[in-house]
Formats: C-alpha cells, sequence, structure tokens
C-alpha cells in the first residue's frame, strides 16, 4: 500500500475515534456541574479562534499572514453588525476578497 | 437536562437543520472542489474522492495532503491531521450530555459533527440540539464527497475556486455564528477574547491545529460557574 492509502486510512480511524470518543463515554448523562460552566464557554471560544485561524493561518502552519482574507473577514464583519445577514455578510467577505486578489 | 423530546419535535429541528445547512454546504462543495483541484496530482483522482468520504472533515485533509506533497512521509501527515481533528474530543465531551440511545447511535451522531453543524446547533449555556446538528450537516456531506470528486476528476478544466475567495468564506461562517448566537457580554465575550489571544499568540509559531485546541483552553475561565 502506498503512503497516500495508509494516511487515509489512519487518519479515517482515528477521526472516527476522536468523534466518537465524547458521546461514548460520556453520553446520555449530564457532566459534573464544574465542568458545565467550561462547557458553556467552548463554542464561543472554539469559533473566536477557527475565525483568527482561517483569517491570519497558514495551512501548513506555523506562520501568521495578513493578506486580502482580513479584508474580507472586516467586510464581513461590517456587514453582520450593520444587517445581521450571514448570507449578505459571507458574499461580501468573498467578494472584497476576490477583488483584492483580482487586483494585486 | 432537557425532557426527551417527541418524535415531533426533533423531526422540527432536524428540517431545520437542513435549511440552515443550505449556504454551508454550497461553500462547503466550492472548498471540496478546491480540495479535489490540490490533492489530485499527488493521489490520483479516486483516492481524494475516498479520503473525503471516510475522513470527512476540509482542514486536516488539507494538512495532511500538504505535508505528503512536502515529503514528510505517513507519520507526519496522519498527526497533521489529528492535530487539526483534536478539537473534535472537546466539541464530543459538549455534545454527549444531549444524545440519547445505545453507544453505537451515539458514535453515528458523532460522526456527524463539523464545526459548522456543531456550532449552529449550540443553544447557549452548554446546551446542545442534536437533531438540529445532523439536518445542519446532512448536506455538507454529500456536497463535500461529490465537490471532490468534481475536482479531482475535472479540476484542469475548472481550475481552483479558491481564487475567487472562497477561503474568507469560513471564518465569514464562524464569526457569523460568533456574533449571532455565542458572543453575549460577560464569560462569553471573555473567553472568546482570550482564545483570540491564544490563537494569535500561537499561530506564528506553533503547527497547524494546535492554536485551536489551545485557545479552546480559554473556557477554562468558566470552571465551576453556571
Amino acid at each position: 500500500m502506498s503512503d497516500v492509502w495508509i494516511t487515509i486510512g489512519c487518519l479515517a480511524v482515528v477521526t472516527a475515534l476522536i468523534r466518537a470518543s465524547g458521546p461514548v463515554l460520556l453520553g446520555g448523562h449530564a457532566l459534573p456541574e464544574r465542568v458545565q460552566g467550561v462547557i458553556a464557554l467552548l463554542a464561543p471560544a472554539l469559533l473566536a479562534a477557527l475565525v483568527v485561524v482561517e483569517t491570519f493561518g497558514d495551512p501548513a502552519g506555523g506562520r501568521l499572514e495578513l493578506d486580502a482574507r482580513a479584508a474580507g473577514v472586516g467586510a464581513a464583519a461590517a456587514v453582520l453588525l450593520l444587517r445581521r445577514s450571514t448570507l449578505a455578510a459571507i458574499a461580501a467577505a468573498a467578494a472584497v476578497t476576490a477583488l483584492l486578489r483580482a487586483l494585486a | 437536562m432537557s425532557s426527551v423530546r417527541r418524535t415531533g419535535e426533533s423531526r422540527e429541528a432536524f428540517r431545520a437543520g437542513i435549511r440552515v445547512g443550505i449556504p454551508y454546504a454550497f461553500a462547503a462543495l466550492l472548498l471540496a472542489v478546491s480540495f479535489g483541484v490540490v490533492a489530485e496530482p499527488l493521489m490520483g483522482p479516486v483516492a481524494p474522492i475516498v479520503m473525503s468520504a471516510i475522513v470527512f472533515a476540509g482542514s486536516a485533509q488539507f494538512a495532511a495532503t500538504a505535508v505528503l506533497a512536502a515529503g514528510g512521509g505517513v507519520v507526519a501527515a496522519v498527526v497533521a491531521g489529528t492535530l487539526l481533528n483534536a478539537r473534535y474530543g472537546p466539541m464530543g465531551v459538549a455534545l454527549a450530555p444531549w444524545l440519547r440511545g445505545s453507544a453505537v447511535r451515539r458514535a453515528a451522531t458523532g460522526q456527524a459533527m463539523i464545526d459548522f453543524s456543531w456550532a449552529a446547533a449550540s443553544r447557549g449555556g452548554g446546551r446542545f440540539d442534536p437533531p438540529f446538528m445532523l439536518g445542519a450537516t446532512l448536506l455538507s456531506y454529500p456536497a463535500w464527497v461529490g465537490g471532490t470528486a468534481l475536482g479531482a476528476v475535472a479540476g484542469g478544466a475548472i481550475g481552483d475556486p479558491a481564487r475567487l475567495g472562497l477561503d474568507a468564506i469560513f471564518p465569514a461562517f464562524f464569526l457569523a455564528l460568533l456574533l449571532e448566537g455565542e458572543l453575549r457580554v460577560g464569560r462569553p465575550l471573555a473567553a472568546a477574547a482570550i482564545a483570540v489571544l491564544i490563537a494569535v499568540a500561537l499561530l506564528p509559531v506553533a503547527p497547524a491545529g494546535v492554536p485551536v485546541i489551545a485557545a479552546s483552553v480559554a473556557a477554562l475561565i468558566g470552571i465551576g460557574r453556571r
């Protein structure tokens, strides 16, 4: 088997195990009181980190980049604050980023 | 904990999730075309499609493929992909209390976790709506696999859609979920701010995936509080 197929197989198994772990081990039971406050903050923390990483990150890691994406996401933020429309915000992000790249 | 929901309510939530998932599935389709285009020269046309079908995690697939393309080897590629998917661990812990049924059924529901559907199914205060999450993921799966096939088979003819500003769509989606749902004044805002600081500090130095999983530590400011 080639490296490609071994990688695909291993990554598929590991990913499935990670996705299954919480649901299988802790499913259907309330979490301890002390942990519930942490879980409540997981969504805002993860989403904020994903915004940063996907705006300024490099897919290969180890770099912080300021490029057309930042302007696109900035445009999306402006639309969200003014109009609260997800679709308009996403369209603005793509349009501004593509425009800047076309001009560059 | 929620009371046991009637089937009708679950079906309603599932349908609502499907509607919310439509624009994201379209974006996932475009990103998948991009993955197919990028992966085909390394893997040939079939392996990228199989990878999308059985891994179903965009950033991990891009990262593992990039490592292989750079000659990094199997172990480095699997580690890179695993680091990017490690966030599904805590995400699954958050989802777990709201899942019903056998362990096999709960494990299957866990496979439907993607960033978008998980966050969209979050109801604040740590509550989750699993049928809504399943609905929100439903269209993204065929979009992801089909888009990969399109990119891998016809990539030469259509080009890489990434140049259309596609890579700004995903942070915009997450920003919308953050601003419209999760970001309330008080601890959620503080956790988000700390997460941003951690992610910015680690981005220039850490391998891909590490900044996000490290930033989730910001949620610990909620320990012992309701």
